[in-house]
């Protein structure tokens, strides 16, 4: 027990990882769980967090993928063919994160939330090491309750901002959020490629006057080009999925990680630089 | 019902929140932490192997602590607290049905919601947009639809002494384009020109809803893409043609098994990428507030116009509603007006598939359980995992995991039953409507025909039924040949 105290106490939190990296910028790539498998999962966890990422987004694979564009949607589709469940990518996250310093985001639909139980879902991630929590289908308004028991579990949850938010939801949204914020840089679903606009750069000086809080800027986000573009944007953090999904999701698993490692290392020079 | 509930202001009671873990979690495991650093060689090695093809390599209850010491920890969650008294005024101004509805989507999409709805408000207070809807389902529609007094299948279901319920139909399947669905399509399309969108999107199941969307577009020259499931479009194919020759883009989504769940996230997709200039055509009483609230709208004429023709034709209110339910806008459409009056009963028929335990159904509000799919909170058949499952119905249009969230309230409140009707029930009732009233209903309306088999024999009296004859089945005959073909009906394939 006292050796779980004092394991727990030196975790590195989401928020840490921020404070840490001060004015510089995170990076944090996103892979879904159990594509191509998750034994390549959790090698794909221990070398993003070896070459360069300092948080990591973990997809849980779900049938109906609103959020999601092409890739990730195959992705999703590929590791529930498996027969991959929560209960063993948990398992996965409880041997993995305790080898890797990079805190783990759950990236998860709603439904499958609800389904276990809210209660029993926060628990159970919270036991697996897991230390954020992203549900894009869930707005603000619905989030009350979850954020309670997050709070509870540790376990931050991260809202969402978009272009297309009217200026009373950014305040409410930039006031309630228990943690980061996560800045939708599209209006698209992921993966999609599009011109971060000026409008955008806007959008994070506003909220940056409006709160200490952190923010990530996702969706869309795939070459080394708009990387360079936004690291020096007064941001926490850069979300990348797609590009490491498909890259991760070769025929040859080995071949997969090699090319993220590759790219990670590549992303975090230019981060750095 | 005030037409404009949903903009009064109804606050929604703040949900007690849990205050300590120990709350809930003091009887169980313990939960914060690297509790007992798992065995690293015993986890490797149930990780090195694979999970059974197809199939969960554990149940969920080891991850569920709600049974643990008969503590009782889900039931206290707000979307698990459920509704006991059936209210006539939903939805409040959340856009909730009880505990279901609501908008669960992603934050992208909430500026478009706010959008339409505050647009919607402005429209119904707006004299000139109810001339300009009704003026187009008079003239170009054809409304108002009879209620029809089907004799000869009256006949079939009497009584030996010749009593027994008498059947009418709402012919909504006279309306231009052949079903229900465009009454909603018409009214969206006005409303659209009205936000000033100039490109309109829209999924569509059998094809119905897709044609009279293609319809109005046509109508209102305005751009028009429909997403269609590919083995939709395979089995309905009369009408992507029709879409096409309309100057519609008919747009495959192949992802899933091609149906119109899949179409339905694939159109949110596209709206969520291009939310300023699309307007998106629900076409069922599904998806986020507010749709399940203005597709309602948009059908209640069925209702509506259902209330005066019985008076006029048999003295006063049905005795009985009955309506197929898909995602269950031509059922809403006939209840709504009703669903204030106690002994008016409300039946809404699923489709069984090949059977309720074959797996192969889309019977939600039989086999479905609590969820979240297509931004509304409602029943949803979905696996252990909360994962969406793949349905099957002989109909395309009611083909479909979820259910709009009204019916779900109406179901947990017990205001309407829900029964279901298997694909072989279906196209018995197909032919037999087809040979008694010499009128070919749509795959979807069978499902509402082929209750009368099972309820005609236990009514008492003479009820008046009225089944909503939601479209007709020209688009089906393909399917149903084929069908025939393998079940042997010697009558008629000849």
């Amino acid at each position: 027990m006292i050796i779980n105290i004092y394991i727990n106490f030196f975790m590195t939190t989401i928020s840490s990882v921020f404070k840490k990296l001060d004015k510089q910028c995170a990076l944090i790539p996103f892979i879904t769980a159990g594509d191509p498998n998750l034994v390549s999962t959790s090698k794909a966890l221990e070398i993003l967090d070896q070459h360069g990422a300092d948080i990591i987004e973990l997809g849980l694979p779900y049938s109906d993928p609103l959020a999601d564009g092409p890739v990730i949607q195959a992705a999703s589709s590929r590791a529930l063919k498996q027969g991959i469940n929560l209960n063993n990518i948990l398992d996965m996250i409880k041997m993995t994160s305790s080898n890797i310093v990079a805190p783990i985001v759950l990236f998860t639909y709603y439904n499958p939330v609800l389904n276990l139980g809210i209660n029993n879902f926060i628990s159970a991630i919270s036991n697996a090491g897991v230390k954020g929590l992203l549900i894009p289908d869930l707005p603000i308004e619905e989030s009350d309750y979850i954020i309670s028991v997050c709070k509870l579990f540790n376990i931050e949850l991260i809202l969402l901002l978009a272009p297309t938010s009217s200026h009373e939801r950014i305040i409410k949204i930039v006031k309630q959020a228990p943690g980061c914020i996560y800045l939708v840089s599209t209006t698209g679903v992921t993966g999609q490629k599009s011109e971060l606009t000026a409008q955008l750069r806007m959008l994070t000086q506003t909220i940056k006057e409006m709160t200490h809080k952190s923010i990530i800027l996702g969706f869309g986000i795939s070459t080394m080009e708009q990387i360079e573009e936004i690291k020096d944007w007064d941001i926490n953090g850069i979300v990348i999925g797609s590009a490491f999904v498909k890259r991760l999701s070769c025929s040859f698993p080995d071949e997969g990680l090699s090319k993220i490692k590759d790219f990670c290392t590549a992303a975090k020079r230019i981060i750095i630089s | 019902m005030a037409s404009v509930g949903f903009i009064g202001a109804v606050a929604v009671a703040p949900t007690a929140l849990p205050s300590s873990r120990s709350a809930f979690v003091s009887a169980t495991r313990p939960v914060v932490g690297v509790a007992a650093p798992p065995a690293v060689g015993a986890a490797r090695a149930t990780m090195m192997t694979p999970p059974p093809p197809g199939g969960a390599a554990a149940s969920p209850a080891s991850l569920k602590t709600d049974t643990v010491e008969g503590v009782a920890l889900t039931a206290s969650e707000p979307q698990n607290i459920a509704d006991t008294v059936y209210d006539a005024t939903v939805p409040d101004a959340r856009g909730r049905y009880g505990r279901f509805g609501g908008q669960y989507v992603p934050e992208t999409l909430m500026f478009a919601l706010e959008e339409l709805e505050a647009g919607y408000a402005a429209a119904i207070a707006d004299p000139a947009f109810h001339e300009e809807v009704n003026g187009l389902l008079k003239d170009f529609v054809g409304r108002p639809t009879p209620l029809y007094f089907a004799e000869r299948l009256t006949q079939h279901y009497a009584r030996a002494d010749g009593s027994g319920p008498r059947i009418w139909f709402k012919r909504e399947d006279l309306n231009h384009t052949g079903a229900h669905k465009i009454n909603n399509s018409v009214m969206q399309a006005v409303l659209a020109k009205r936000l000033g969108k100039t490109r309109i999107i829209a999924e569509t199941g059998a094809g119905q809803h897709g044609v009279a969307t293609a319809t109005v577009c046509a109508r209102f020259g305005m751009e028009c893409e429909v997403y269609m499931g590919a083995q939709d479009m395979e089995r309905q194919a009369l009408n992507v043609f029709r879409m096409r020759l309309l100057g519609a883009r008919v747009i495959p989504v192949t992802a899933g098994a091609g149906t119109l769940s899949n179409a339905l996230s694939e159109a949110i997709r596209d709206w969520v990428t291009r939310p300023v200039e699309t307007h998106y055509i629900v076409g069922s009483v599904a998806g986020p507030h507010p749709y399940p609230y203005i597709v309602r709208q948009a059908h209640a004429v069925i209702g509506a116009e259902t209330r005066g023709q019985a008076v006029a034709k048999f003295g006063g209110a049905p005795d009985i509603l009955i309506a197929c339910v898909g995602g269950g806008s031509n059922a809403i459409g006939l209840f709504h007006e009703f669903k204030g009056d106690a002994d008016v009963r409300l039946i809404g028929v699923e489709a069984a598939g090949k059977g309720l335990d074959s797996g192969e159904h889309a019977a939600t509000m039989s086999r479905g359980s609590l969820g979240v799919l297509h931004g509304s909170m409602s029943y949803q058949l979905q696996d252990e995992w909360g994962q969406l499952q793949e349905t099957h119905s002989v109909s395309a249009g009611l083909d479909y995991p979820s259910v709009g969230p009204e019916h779900s309230f109406m179901k947990d409140t017990g205001r309407c039953e829900y029964v279901s009707v298997t694909d072989d029930e279906a196209l018995d009732a197909f032919k037999l409507c087809s040979r008694l009233e010499g009128i070919i209903p749509a795959l979807e309306t069978a499902h509402a025909l082929a209750h009368l088999d099972k309820l005609c024999p236990e009514v008492e009296g003479n009820p008046n039924i009225v089944i909503n004859l939601s479209g007709r089945g020209d688009k089906d005959v393909n399917t149903v040949v084929k069908l025939f073909h393998e079940r042997g009906d010697t009558d008629v394939m000849g």
